[in-house]
Protein backbone atom coordinates (compact mmCIF):
# COMPACT_ATOMS: atom_id res chain seq x y z
CA UNK A 1 0.00 0.00 0.00
CA UNK A 2 1.07 3.21 -1.13
CA UNK A 3 2.76 5.01 2.15
CA UNK A 4 3.35 9.27 1.65
CA UNK A 5 6.28 10.18 3.14
CA UNK A 6 6.91 13.48 4.80
CA UNK A 7 9.57 14.35 2.03
CA UNK A 8 7.02 13.63 -0.70
CA UNK A 9 4.72 16.13 0.25
CA UNK A 10 7.20 18.50 0.82
CA UNK A 11 7.71 18.14 -2.56
CA UNK A 12 4.01 18.02 -3.82
CA UNK A 13 3.60 21.77 -1.72
CA UNK A 14 6.64 22.72 -3.59
CA UNK A 15 4.97 22.07 -7.12
CA UNK A 16 1.78 23.00 -6.07
CA UNK A 17 3.12 26.26 -4.73
CA UNK A 18 1.84 26.19 -1.32
CA UNK A 19 4.26 26.75 1.65
CA UNK A 20 3.82 24.96 4.52
CA UNK A 21 5.30 23.67 7.71
CA UNK A 22 6.95 20.81 9.12
CA UNK A 23 3.83 20.23 11.34
CA UNK A 24 1.49 20.52 8.14
CA UNK A 25 3.99 18.16 5.93
CA UNK A 26 3.71 15.41 8.74
CA UNK A 27 -0.13 15.49 8.76
CA UNK A 28 -0.67 15.53 5.71
CA UNK A 29 1.59 12.88 4.58
CA UNK A 30 -0.90 10.88 7.52
CA UNK A 31 -4.00 12.07 5.40
CA UNK A 32 -2.73 11.09 2.21
CA UNK A 33 -1.97 7.89 3.46
CA UNK A 34 -5.35 7.26 4.78
CA UNK A 35 -6.78 8.59 1.51
CA UNK A 36 -4.66 6.61 -0.66
CA UNK A 37 -5.38 2.95 1.48
CA UNK A 38 -9.37 3.90 1.15
CA UNK A 39 -8.90 4.85 -2.71
CA UNK A 40 -6.84 1.08 -2.96
CA UNK A 41 -10.12 -0.57 -3.23
CA UNK A 42 -9.89 0.61 -6.97
CA UNK A 43 -7.57 -2.44 -7.62
CA UNK A 44 -10.22 -4.72 -7.37
CA UNK A 45 -12.12 -3.53 -9.97
CA UNK A 46 -10.92 -5.43 -13.42
CA UNK A 47 -10.38 -2.48 -15.83
CA UNK A 48 -7.94 -4.48 -18.52
CA UNK A 49 -10.05 -3.30 -21.54
CA UNK A 50 -12.14 -0.64 -20.41
CA UNK A 51 -11.64 2.57 -22.04
CA UNK A 52 -11.42 5.94 -19.77
CA UNK A 53 -13.78 8.13 -19.59
CA UNK A 54 -12.65 11.75 -19.18
CA UNK A 55 -15.75 13.58 -20.35
CA UNK A 56 -19.53 12.16 -19.92
CA UNK A 57 -21.06 13.58 -23.00
CA UNK A 58 -19.59 12.58 -26.33
CA UNK A 59 -18.01 15.72 -27.50
CA UNK A 60 -15.58 16.69 -30.55
CA UNK A 61 -13.17 19.29 -30.79
CA UNK A 62 -15.36 22.16 -30.59
CA UNK A 63 -15.10 24.48 -33.39
CA UNK A 64 -16.09 27.93 -34.27
CA UNK A 65 -15.21 31.11 -36.70
CA UNK A 66 -12.35 33.44 -34.85
CA UNK A 67 -13.79 36.67 -35.19
CA UNK A 68 -11.75 39.71 -33.85
CA UNK A 69 -13.95 41.25 -30.65
CA UNK A 70 -13.26 44.08 -28.31
CA UNK A 71 -11.46 42.36 -25.34
CA UNK A 72 -11.03 44.57 -21.91
CA UNK A 73 -9.74 47.56 -21.32
CA UNK A 74 -6.50 48.52 -18.98
CA UNK A 75 -8.39 49.69 -16.54
CA UNK A 76 -10.86 46.14 -16.22
CA UNK A 77 -7.75 44.08 -16.38
CA UNK A 78 -5.86 45.95 -12.99
CA UNK A 79 -9.64 46.71 -11.57
CA UNK A 80 -9.03 43.54 -9.72
CA UNK A 81 -5.19 42.93 -9.24
CA UNK A 82 -3.62 42.82 -5.55
CA UNK A 83 -0.63 45.69 -6.46
CA UNK A 84 -0.43 47.89 -9.78
CA UNK A 85 1.39 50.65 -11.27
CA UNK A 86 0.67 52.81 -14.33
CA UNK A 87 -1.58 50.77 -15.59
CA UNK A 88 0.36 47.92 -15.18
CA UNK A 89 0.07 44.76 -12.73
CA UNK A 90 3.25 44.72 -9.73
CA UNK A 91 5.21 41.57 -8.88
CA UNK A 92 8.48 41.38 -6.62
CA UNK A 93 11.80 41.28 -8.67
CA UNK A 94 11.82 38.43 -10.73
CA UNK A 95 15.76 38.65 -11.32
CA UNK A 96 18.30 39.48 -8.50
CA UNK B 1 -48.58 34.42 5.84
CA UNK B 2 -45.48 35.04 3.93
CA UNK B 3 -45.48 35.94 0.68
CA UNK B 4 -43.43 32.98 -0.55
CA UNK B 5 -45.83 30.50 1.28
CA UNK B 6 -48.00 31.15 -2.21
CA UNK B 7 -47.77 28.98 -5.31
CA UNK B 8 -45.94 30.82 -8.10
CA UNK B 9 -48.24 31.30 -10.01
CA UNK B 10 -50.57 32.69 -7.57
CA UNK B 11 -47.43 35.23 -7.21
CA UNK B 12 -47.85 35.78 -10.93
CA UNK B 13 -51.57 36.62 -10.79
CA UNK B 14 -51.34 38.87 -8.09
CA UNK B 15 -48.84 41.08 -9.78
CA UNK B 16 -50.46 40.64 -12.91
CA UNK B 17 -53.60 42.31 -11.29
CA UNK B 18 -51.27 44.67 -9.89
CA UNK B 19 -52.64 43.46 -6.31
CA UNK B 20 -48.72 43.35 -5.22
CA UNK B 21 -45.84 45.19 -7.13
CA UNK B 22 -42.29 43.38 -7.51
CA UNK B 23 -41.16 45.67 -4.66
CA UNK B 24 -43.30 43.90 -2.56
CA UNK B 25 -42.06 40.89 -3.33
CA UNK B 26 -38.53 41.90 -2.63
CA UNK B 27 -39.52 43.80 0.60
CA UNK B 28 -40.69 40.22 1.64
CA UNK B 29 -37.03 39.19 1.24
CA UNK B 30 -35.42 41.58 3.04
CA UNK B 31 -38.18 42.04 6.18
CA UNK B 32 -37.58 37.80 6.09
CA UNK B 33 -33.79 38.14 5.95
CA UNK B 34 -33.84 40.81 8.82
CA UNK B 35 -36.12 38.35 10.83
CA UNK B 36 -34.69 35.47 10.61
CA UNK B 37 -30.72 35.30 9.06
CA UNK B 38 -28.78 36.31 12.53
CA UNK B 39 -29.63 32.32 12.72
CA UNK B 40 -29.48 30.68 9.83
CA UNK B 41 -26.31 33.13 8.53
CA UNK B 42 -27.04 32.09 4.62
CA UNK B 43 -25.75 34.95 2.91
CA UNK B 44 -22.36 36.35 2.07
CA UNK B 45 -22.88 39.47 0.69
CA UNK B 46 -26.52 41.33 0.51
CA UNK B 47 -27.01 43.06 -2.47
CA UNK B 48 -30.12 45.50 -1.13
CA UNK B 49 -29.93 48.67 -2.70
CA UNK B 50 -29.37 47.56 -6.28
CA UNK B 51 -32.45 45.03 -5.68
CA UNK B 52 -34.82 47.61 -4.73
CA UNK B 53 -33.71 49.84 -7.44
CA UNK B 54 -34.45 46.90 -10.19
CA UNK B 55 -37.80 46.19 -8.55
CA UNK B 56 -39.01 49.75 -8.62
CA UNK B 57 -37.79 49.58 -12.58
CA UNK B 58 -39.45 46.52 -12.91
CA UNK B 59 -42.39 47.62 -11.23
CA UNK B 60 -42.05 50.42 -14.13
CA UNK B 61 -42.28 47.41 -16.93
CA UNK B 62 -45.18 45.73 -14.91
CA UNK B 63 -47.47 48.86 -15.44
CA UNK B 64 -46.94 49.27 -19.37
CA UNK B 65 -45.79 46.07 -20.51
CA UNK B 66 -47.55 43.25 -17.79
CA UNK B 67 -45.24 40.77 -16.21
CA UNK B 68 -43.61 38.52 -19.05
CA UNK B 69 -43.02 34.78 -17.51
CA UNK B 70 -44.09 33.59 -14.82
CA UNK B 71 -40.02 34.25 -13.23
CA UNK B 72 -41.01 38.33 -13.47
CA UNK B 73 -40.24 39.81 -10.46
CA UNK B 74 -39.20 36.92 -8.29
CA UNK B 75 -36.22 37.31 -5.63
CA UNK B 76 -33.08 35.08 -6.16
CA UNK B 77 -30.15 34.00 -4.08
CA UNK B 78 -26.90 33.16 -6.03
CA UNK B 79 -24.63 30.64 -5.01
CA UNK B 80 -21.57 32.77 -4.29
CA UNK B 81 -19.23 30.97 -7.00
CA UNK B 82 -21.03 32.23 -9.34
CA UNK B 83 -19.76 35.31 -11.03
CA UNK B 84 -21.88 39.10 -10.53
CA UNK B 85 -20.65 42.19 -12.57
CA UNK B 86 -20.12 44.70 -9.74
CA UNK B 87 -21.55 41.88 -6.50
CA UNK B 88 -18.47 40.70 -4.74
CA UNK B 89 -17.82 37.02 -5.23
CA UNK B 90 -16.07 35.31 -2.96
CA UNK B 91 -15.97 31.16 -3.09
CA UNK B 92 -16.51 31.49 0.83
CA UNK B 93 -12.36 31.95 0.25
CA UNK B 94 -10.37 34.56 1.88
CA UNK B 95 -8.44 34.04 -1.67
CA UNK B 96 -11.58 36.15 -3.43
CA UNK B 97 -12.67 38.00 -0.21
CA UNK B 98 -12.70 41.32 -2.42
CA UNK B 99 -12.95 39.92 -5.84
CA UNK B 100 -15.49 42.12 -7.91
CA UNK B 101 -16.39 40.51 -11.08
CA UNK B 102 -15.54 42.43 -13.98
CA UNK B 103 -18.63 40.46 -16.18
CA UNK B 104 -21.34 38.19 -15.54
CA UNK B 105 -22.13 34.03 -15.61
CA UNK B 106 -24.11 33.22 -18.76
CA UNK B 107 -26.73 32.12 -16.01
CA UNK B 108 -26.99 35.68 -14.53
CA UNK B 109 -27.47 36.89 -17.89
CA UNK B 110 -30.35 34.41 -18.20
CA UNK B 111 -31.96 35.71 -14.64
CA UNK B 112 -31.56 39.23 -16.12
CA UNK B 113 -33.38 38.75 -18.99
CA UNK B 114 -36.28 36.26 -16.99
CA UNK B 115 -36.40 39.39 -15.30
CA UNK B 116 -35.60 38.05 -11.89
CA UNK B 117 -33.99 39.89 -8.65
CA UNK B 118 -30.69 39.11 -6.97
CA UNK B 119 -31.09 39.45 -3.63
CA UNK B 120 -27.37 38.09 -2.71
CA UNK B 121 -24.49 36.15 -2.65
CA UNK B 122 -24.93 32.88 -0.98
CA UNK B 123 -23.09 31.19 1.80
CA UNK B 124 -21.24 27.58 0.79
CA UNK B 125 -18.32 25.54 1.43
CA UNK B 126 -14.84 27.41 0.34
CA UNK B 127 -14.41 26.74 -3.56
CA UNK B 128 -17.59 24.21 -3.43
CA UNK B 129 -15.05 21.82 -1.57
CA UNK B 130 -16.87 20.11 1.37
CA UNK B 131 -20.50 18.45 2.42
CA UNK B 132 -21.25 20.76 5.21
CA UNK B 133 -20.70 24.24 4.50
CA UNK B 134 -18.33 24.69 7.27
CA UNK B 135 -15.48 24.68 5.23
CA UNK B 136 -16.66 29.05 4.64
CA UNK B 137 -13.93 31.53 5.29
CA UNK B 138 -17.00 34.10 6.89
CA UNK B 139 -19.75 31.94 8.59
CA UNK B 140 -21.27 29.14 9.56
CA UNK B 141 -24.52 28.41 7.79
CA UNK B 142 -27.03 26.98 9.90
CA UNK B 143 -29.44 24.52 9.45
CA UNK B 144 -33.34 26.12 9.75
CA UNK B 145 -34.77 23.21 10.63
CA UNK B 146 -32.47 22.56 13.88
CA UNK B 147 -29.83 25.36 14.53
CA UNK B 148 -27.22 22.94 15.96
CA UNK B 149 -27.30 21.08 12.38
CA UNK B 150 -25.43 21.94 9.10
CA UNK B 151 -27.49 22.46 6.53
CA UNK B 152 -25.45 20.41 4.21
CA UNK B 153 -23.09 21.72 1.28
CA UNK B 154 -21.29 22.96 -0.42
CA UNK B 155 -24.59 24.64 -1.64
CA UNK B 156 -25.52 25.26 2.28
CA UNK B 157 -26.25 28.76 1.79
CA UNK B 158 -28.48 28.24 -1.01
CA UNK B 159 -30.97 25.64 0.64
CA UNK B 160 -30.64 27.44 3.72
CA UNK B 161 -32.10 30.36 2.58
CA UNK B 162 -34.70 29.25 0.18
CA UNK B 163 -36.35 26.51 3.47
CA UNK B 164 -36.28 29.46 5.93
CA UNK B 165 -37.88 31.71 3.40
CA UNK B 166 -35.62 34.12 2.64
CA UNK B 167 -35.74 33.95 -0.78
CA UNK B 168 -38.16 31.81 -2.95
CA UNK B 169 -35.49 30.64 -5.91
CA UNK B 170 -31.37 30.14 -5.30
CA UNK B 171 -28.68 28.05 -8.00
CA UNK B 172 -26.20 26.16 -6.35
CA UNK B 173 -23.47 23.92 -8.03
CA UNK B 174 -23.25 20.25 -7.81
CA UNK B 175 -19.98 18.74 -8.32
CA UNK B 176 -20.48 15.58 -6.23
CA UNK B 177 -23.83 16.33 -4.56
CA UNK B 178 -23.40 19.55 -3.75
CA UNK B 179 -27.04 20.95 -4.74
CA UNK B 180 -28.90 17.58 -3.94
CA UNK B 181 -26.79 16.50 -0.38
CA UNK B 182 -28.38 20.84 1.09
CA UNK B 183 -31.72 20.54 -0.29
CA UNK B 184 -32.31 17.26 1.29
CA UNK B 185 -30.68 18.45 4.59
CA UNK B 186 -32.69 21.58 4.39
CA UNK B 187 -36.32 19.93 2.89
CA UNK B 188 -36.23 21.76 -0.17
CA UNK B 189 -36.32 21.03 -4.11
CA UNK B 190 -32.55 21.22 -5.79
CA UNK B 191 -31.87 19.89 -9.15
CA UNK B 192 -28.76 18.96 -10.95
CA UNK B 193 -28.97 18.55 -14.68
CA UNK B 194 -27.71 16.63 -17.06
CA UNK B 195 -23.70 17.97 -17.22
CA UNK B 196 -23.94 19.91 -20.23
CA UNK B 197 -27.05 21.55 -20.29
CA UNK B 198 -26.55 24.69 -17.84
CA UNK B 199 -23.66 26.96 -19.15
CA UNK B 200 -20.58 26.90 -17.22
CA UNK B 201 -19.37 30.35 -18.29
CA UNK B 202 -18.79 32.28 -15.07
CA UNK B 203 -19.07 29.70 -12.48
CA UNK B 204 -15.56 29.42 -10.86
CA UNK B 205 -14.04 26.12 -11.62
CA UNK B 206 -13.81 23.11 -9.26
CA UNK B 207 -13.73 20.08 -11.45
CA UNK B 208 -14.64 20.82 -14.64
CA UNK B 209 -15.99 17.84 -16.09
CA UNK B 210 -18.64 17.49 -13.45
CA UNK B 211 -19.24 21.03 -12.14
CA UNK B 212 -23.16 21.56 -12.91
CA UNK B 213 -25.09 24.66 -12.18
CA UNK B 214 -28.75 24.42 -11.22
CA UNK B 215 -31.85 25.47 -8.79
CA UNK B 216 -32.63 25.12 -5.22
CA UNK B 217 -36.20 25.97 -4.92
CA UNK B 218 -39.79 25.54 -2.38
CA UNK B 219 -41.48 22.98 -5.18
CA UNK B 220 -41.05 21.02 -8.13
CA UNK B 221 -43.21 23.28 -10.57
CA UNK B 222 -40.22 25.93 -9.47
CA UNK B 223 -37.45 24.14 -9.96
CA UNK B 224 -39.01 23.64 -13.54
CA UNK B 225 -39.13 26.80 -14.76
CA UNK B 226 -35.75 28.29 -13.54
CA UNK B 227 -34.09 25.38 -14.82
CA UNK B 228 -36.17 26.05 -18.63
CA UNK B 229 -34.89 29.84 -17.55
CA UNK B 230 -31.06 28.85 -17.00
CA UNK B 231 -30.41 26.02 -19.83
CA UNK B 232 -29.10 25.62 -23.05
CA UNK B 233 -25.89 26.24 -25.28
CA UNK B 234 -23.70 28.41 -24.67
CA UNK B 235 -20.82 29.35 -27.37
CA UNK B 236 -19.14 30.63 -24.17
CA UNK B 237 -18.76 27.02 -22.61
CA UNK B 238 -17.43 24.73 -25.37
CA UNK B 239 -19.19 21.84 -23.16
CA UNK B 240 -22.13 23.33 -22.89
CA UNK B 241 -24.20 20.89 -24.95
CA UNK B 242 -26.43 21.86 -28.27
CA UNK B 243 -29.11 19.86 -27.30
CA UNK B 244 -32.91 21.23 -27.33
CA UNK B 245 -33.98 21.99 -24.00
CA UNK B 246 -38.07 21.00 -24.06
CA UNK B 247 -40.28 22.82 -21.85
CA UNK B 248 -40.13 21.53 -18.53
CA UNK B 249 -43.82 22.71 -17.60
CA UNK B 250 -45.66 20.51 -19.55
CA UNK B 251 -44.27 17.40 -17.95
CA UNK B 252 -45.70 18.38 -14.92
CA UNK B 253 -48.82 16.46 -15.01
CA UNK B 254 -49.11 14.38 -11.99
CA UNK B 255 -49.58 11.38 -14.22
CA UNK B 256 -46.55 8.69 -13.66
CA UNK B 257 -49.33 5.89 -14.82
CA UNK B 258 -46.90 2.71 -16.33
CA UNK B 259 -43.38 4.95 -15.31
CA UNK B 260 -40.84 1.86 -14.05
CA UNK B 261 -38.69 2.86 -11.46
CA UNK B 262 -35.20 1.37 -10.56
CA UNK B 263 -34.35 0.53 -6.58
CA UNK B 264 -30.49 -0.31 -6.50
CA UNK B 265 -30.16 -2.63 -3.47
CA UNK B 266 -26.70 -0.59 -2.62
CA UNK B 267 -28.98 2.49 -1.98
CA UNK B 268 -31.26 0.80 0.85
CA UNK B 269 -28.25 -1.44 2.49
CA UNK B 270 -26.14 -1.03 5.45
CA UNK B 271 -24.91 2.28 6.61
CA UNK B 272 -28.42 4.08 5.96
CA UNK B 273 -30.50 5.13 8.69
CA UNK B 274 -33.71 3.25 9.68
CA UNK B 275 -36.08 6.24 9.37
CA UNK B 276 -35.02 7.13 6.32
CA UNK B 277 -35.26 4.16 4.58
CA UNK B 278 -38.69 3.93 5.87
CA UNK B 279 -39.29 7.51 4.55
CA UNK B 280 -37.85 5.98 0.74
CA UNK B 281 -40.24 2.65 0.95
CA UNK B 282 -43.24 4.84 1.69
CA UNK B 283 -42.07 7.16 -1.35
CA UNK B 284 -42.33 3.93 -3.52
CA UNK B 285 -46.01 3.19 -2.30
CA UNK B 286 -47.30 6.57 -3.00
CA UNK B 287 -45.59 6.18 -6.38
CA UNK B 288 -47.08 2.33 -6.59
CA UNK B 289 -50.71 3.60 -6.21
CA UNK B 290 -49.90 6.65 -8.61
CA UNK B 291 -49.71 3.58 -11.03
CA UNK B 292 -45.73 2.99 -11.62
CA UNK B 293 -44.20 -0.20 -10.65
CA UNK B 294 -40.80 -0.51 -8.91
CA UNK B 295 -38.03 -3.50 -9.46
CA UNK B 296 -35.16 -3.65 -7.32
CA UNK B 297 -31.56 -3.22 -9.40
CA UNK B 298 -27.94 -3.19 -8.77
CA UNK B 299 -24.86 -0.90 -8.96
CA UNK B 300 -22.33 -3.31 -8.95
CA UNK B 301 -19.49 -0.14 -9.22
CA UNK B 302 -21.31 2.24 -7.22
CA UNK B 303 -19.30 1.45 -4.10
CA UNK B 304 -16.05 2.83 -6.26
CA UNK B 305 -17.80 5.93 -6.72
CA UNK B 306 -16.40 7.71 -3.65
CA UNK B 307 -12.54 6.44 -4.33
CA UNK B 308 -13.20 7.29 -7.64
CA UNK B 309 -14.42 10.55 -7.54
CA UNK B 310 -11.82 12.54 -5.00
CA UNK B 311 -9.14 11.20 -7.17
CA UNK B 312 -10.45 12.70 -9.89
CA UNK B 313 -12.15 15.72 -8.28
CA UNK B 314 -9.17 16.58 -6.77
CA UNK B 315 -6.61 16.37 -9.73
CA UNK B 316 -9.17 18.14 -11.76
CA UNK B 317 -8.93 21.11 -8.50
CA UNK B 318 -5.45 20.79 -8.62
CA UNK B 319 -5.15 22.29 -12.29
CA UNK B 320 -8.20 24.92 -11.97
CA UNK B 321 -6.77 26.74 -8.75
CA UNK B 322 -3.50 26.67 -10.13
CA UNK B 323 -4.91 30.46 -11.46
CA UNK B 324 -4.92 31.43 -7.84
CA UNK B 325 -1.16 33.01 -7.20
CA UNK B 326 -1.78 36.58 -6.25
CA UNK B 327 -0.95 38.44 -9.49
CA UNK B 328 -3.94 39.32 -11.17
CA UNK B 329 -6.69 39.13 -8.81
CA UNK B 330 -7.65 37.98 -5.02
CA UNK B 331 -5.37 38.04 -2.04
CA UNK B 332 -1.90 38.74 -2.09
CA UNK B 333 0.48 38.11 0.68
CA UNK B 334 2.14 41.20 1.54
CA UNK B 335 5.25 39.36 3.04
CA UNK B 336 7.24 38.48 -0.02
CA UNK B 337 10.53 39.15 -1.14
CA UNK B 338 11.08 37.17 -4.38
CA UNK B 339 8.14 35.90 -7.11
CA UNK B 340 8.26 32.26 -5.23
CA UNK B 341 7.43 33.41 -1.78
CA UNK B 342 4.93 35.26 -3.04
CA UNK B 343 3.32 32.54 -4.56
CA UNK B 344 3.92 30.09 -1.72
CA UNK B 345 2.30 32.11 0.85
CA UNK B 346 -0.36 33.84 -1.12
CA UNK B 347 -1.46 30.29 -1.70
CA UNK B 348 -0.76 29.04 1.79
CA UNK B 349 -2.18 32.10 3.63
CA UNK B 350 -5.77 32.30 1.21
CA UNK B 351 -6.53 28.50 1.22
CA UNK B 352 -8.51 27.22 3.56
CA UNK B 353 -7.13 23.64 4.99
CA UNK B 354 -9.63 21.08 2.51
CA UNK B 355 -8.82 23.43 -0.50
CA UNK B 356 -4.82 23.07 0.16
CA UNK B 357 -5.86 19.42 1.12
CA UNK B 358 -7.71 18.45 -2.05
CA UNK B 359 -4.72 20.84 -4.99
CA UNK B 360 -2.11 18.69 -2.88
CA UNK B 361 -3.47 15.97 -2.76
CA UNK B 362 -4.83 16.23 -6.75
CA UNK B 363 -1.11 17.12 -7.64
CA UNK B 364 0.33 14.08 -6.24
CA UNK B 365 -2.49 11.76 -8.19
CA UNK B 366 -1.07 13.98 -11.42
CA UNK B 367 2.56 13.19 -10.50
CA UNK B 368 4.71 11.49 -12.90
CA UNK B 369 4.44 7.47 -11.57
CA UNK B 370 1.02 8.05 -9.94
CA UNK B 371 -0.62 9.26 -12.77
CA UNK B 372 -1.95 5.47 -14.54
CA UNK B 373 -2.23 4.06 -11.03
CA UNK B 374 -4.45 6.73 -9.45
CA UNK B 375 -5.89 9.02 -12.43
CA UNK B 376 -6.28 6.71 -15.01
CA UNK B 377 -7.30 3.84 -13.23
CA UNK B 378 -10.41 6.20 -11.57
CA UNK B 379 -11.35 7.35 -15.07
CA UNK B 380 -11.53 3.83 -16.44
CA UNK B 381 -13.78 2.81 -12.94
CA UNK B 382 -15.54 5.91 -14.20
CA UNK B 383 -16.41 4.54 -17.29
CA UNK B 384 -17.82 0.96 -15.60
CA UNK B 385 -20.06 3.39 -12.97
CA UNK B 386 -21.53 5.39 -16.42
CA UNK B 387 -22.32 1.57 -17.62
CA UNK B 388 -23.80 0.49 -14.72
CA UNK B 389 -26.40 3.34 -15.06
CA UNK B 390 -27.01 2.89 -18.88
CA UNK B 391 -28.02 -0.75 -18.21
CA UNK B 392 -30.26 -0.12 -15.80
CA UNK B 393 -31.67 2.98 -18.45
CA UNK B 394 -32.39 0.38 -21.08
CA UNK B 395 -35.18 -1.62 -18.46
CA UNK B 396 -36.62 1.91 -16.30
CA UNK B 397 -37.71 5.48 -16.82
CA UNK B 398 -35.65 6.26 -13.50
CA UNK B 399 -33.75 5.70 -10.54
CA UNK B 400 -34.93 5.90 -7.28
CA UNK B 401 -33.50 6.25 -3.66
CA UNK B 402 -32.67 8.35 -0.65
CA UNK B 403 -30.49 11.27 -1.19
CA UNK B 404 -28.50 11.03 1.92
CA UNK B 405 -27.64 8.02 4.42
CA UNK B 406 -28.40 10.04 7.22
CA UNK B 407 -30.70 13.52 8.03
CA UNK B 408 -28.28 16.77 8.84
CA UNK B 409 -25.56 15.68 11.25
CA UNK B 410 -24.12 17.93 14.11
CA UNK B 411 -21.18 21.03 13.33
CA UNK B 412 -17.86 19.47 13.92
CA UNK B 413 -18.87 15.62 14.14
CA UNK B 414 -17.34 14.97 10.57
CA UNK B 415 -14.95 17.84 10.23
CA UNK B 416 -11.46 16.11 11.98
CA UNK B 417 -12.08 13.20 9.37
CA UNK B 418 -12.22 13.39 5.58
CA UNK B 419 -13.14 9.92 4.92
CA UNK B 420 -16.34 10.54 7.22
CA UNK B 421 -17.01 13.75 5.70
CA UNK B 422 -17.04 12.37 2.43
CA UNK B 423 -18.99 8.68 2.91
CA UNK B 424 -22.15 11.03 3.38
CA UNK B 425 -22.01 11.69 -0.25
CA UNK B 426 -21.77 8.26 -1.12
CA UNK B 427 -25.58 8.31 -3.08
CA UNK B 428 -25.20 11.47 -4.84
CA UNK B 429 -21.63 11.35 -6.40
CA UNK B 430 -22.36 8.09 -8.56
CA UNK B 431 -24.51 10.86 -10.46
CA UNK B 432 -21.94 13.61 -11.16
CA UNK B 433 -19.48 10.75 -12.43
CA UNK B 434 -21.97 9.42 -15.07
CA UNK B 435 -23.09 13.07 -15.88
CA UNK B 436 -26.73 12.16 -15.26
CA UNK B 437 -29.60 14.45 -14.14
CA UNK B 438 -31.10 14.09 -10.69
CA UNK B 439 -33.41 15.89 -8.20
CA UNK B 440 -33.81 15.94 -4.43
CA UNK B 441 -37.46 16.25 -3.13
CA UNK B 442 -38.86 16.06 0.50
CA UNK B 443 -40.11 12.46 1.32
CA UNK B 444 -39.95 12.71 5.09
CA UNK B 445 -38.85 13.22 8.62
CA UNK B 446 -36.02 11.50 10.50
CA UNK B 447 -35.84 12.52 14.16
CA UNK B 448 -37.22 15.68 13.09
CA UNK B 449 -34.99 16.34 10.36
CA UNK B 450 -35.97 16.60 6.72
CA UNK B 451 -35.30 13.09 4.52
CA UNK B 452 -34.65 13.81 0.56
CA UNK B 453 -35.74 11.54 -1.88
CA UNK B 454 -33.50 11.39 -4.84
CA UNK B 455 -34.66 10.36 -8.56
CA UNK B 456 -32.24 10.41 -11.51
CA UNK B 457 -33.11 10.53 -15.09
CA UNK B 458 -31.67 9.11 -18.30
CA UNK B 459 -28.75 12.35 -20.26
CA UNK B 460 -31.13 14.92 -21.02
CA UNK B 461 -34.13 13.46 -19.48
CA UNK B 462 -35.24 15.81 -16.97
CA UNK B 463 -38.33 16.23 -17.89
CA UNK B 464 -39.00 12.68 -16.99
CA UNK B 465 -37.13 13.29 -13.68
CA UNK B 466 -39.96 16.42 -13.28
CA UNK B 467 -42.80 14.50 -13.72
CA UNK B 468 -42.12 11.98 -11.06
CA UNK B 469 -40.46 14.21 -8.86
CA UNK B 470 -44.27 16.29 -8.62
CA UNK B 471 -46.39 13.63 -8.94
CA UNK B 472 -44.68 12.51 -5.86
CA UNK B 473 -44.81 16.17 -4.60
CA UNK B 474 -48.38 16.57 -5.45
CA UNK B 475 -49.08 13.43 -3.62
CA UNK B 476 -47.47 14.36 -0.46
CA UNK B 477 -47.42 17.35 1.79
CA UNK B 478 -43.84 17.19 2.92
CA UNK B 479 -42.91 20.24 0.41
CA UNK B 480 -45.35 22.73 2.53
CA UNK B 481 -44.01 21.54 5.78
CA UNK B 482 -41.85 24.58 7.14
CA UNK B 483 -39.16 25.31 9.68
CA UNK B 484 -39.95 27.01 13.09
CA UNK B 485 -37.66 29.73 13.04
Amino acid sequence: MANVTKEQVENIAHVARIAITNEEAAEYAKEFSDILAYAGQLNEVDTENVPPTTHVIDLKNVMREDIPEKGLSQEEVIKNAPDHLYGQIKVPSIID
Amino acid sequence: MSLFDKKLSELHDLLQKKEISVSDLVDESFQRIQQVEQDVQAFITLDEERAREKAKALDEKLGTDGAEGLLFGMPIGIKDNIVTKGLRTTCASKMLENFDPIYNATVMDKLEAANMVTIGKLNMDEFAMGSSTETSYFKKTRNPWNLDRVPGGSSGGSAAAVASGEVPFALGSDTGGSIRQPAAFCGVVGMKPTYGRVSRYGLVAFASSMDQIGPITRTVEDNAYLLQAISGRDPMDGTSADVEVPDYAAALTGDVKGLKIAVPKEYLGEGVDEEVKQAVHNALKVLEKLGATWEEVTLPHAKYSLAAYYLLSSSEASANLARFDGIRYGYRSPNSKTLMDLYKNTRAEGFGTEVKRRIMFGTYVLSSGNYDAYYKKALKVRTLIKQDFERIFEKYDVIIGPTTPTPAFKFGEKMDDPLKMYTNDIFVIPVNLAGVPAISVPCGFAGGLPVGLQIIGKHFDETTVYRAAHAFEQATDFHKQKPQL
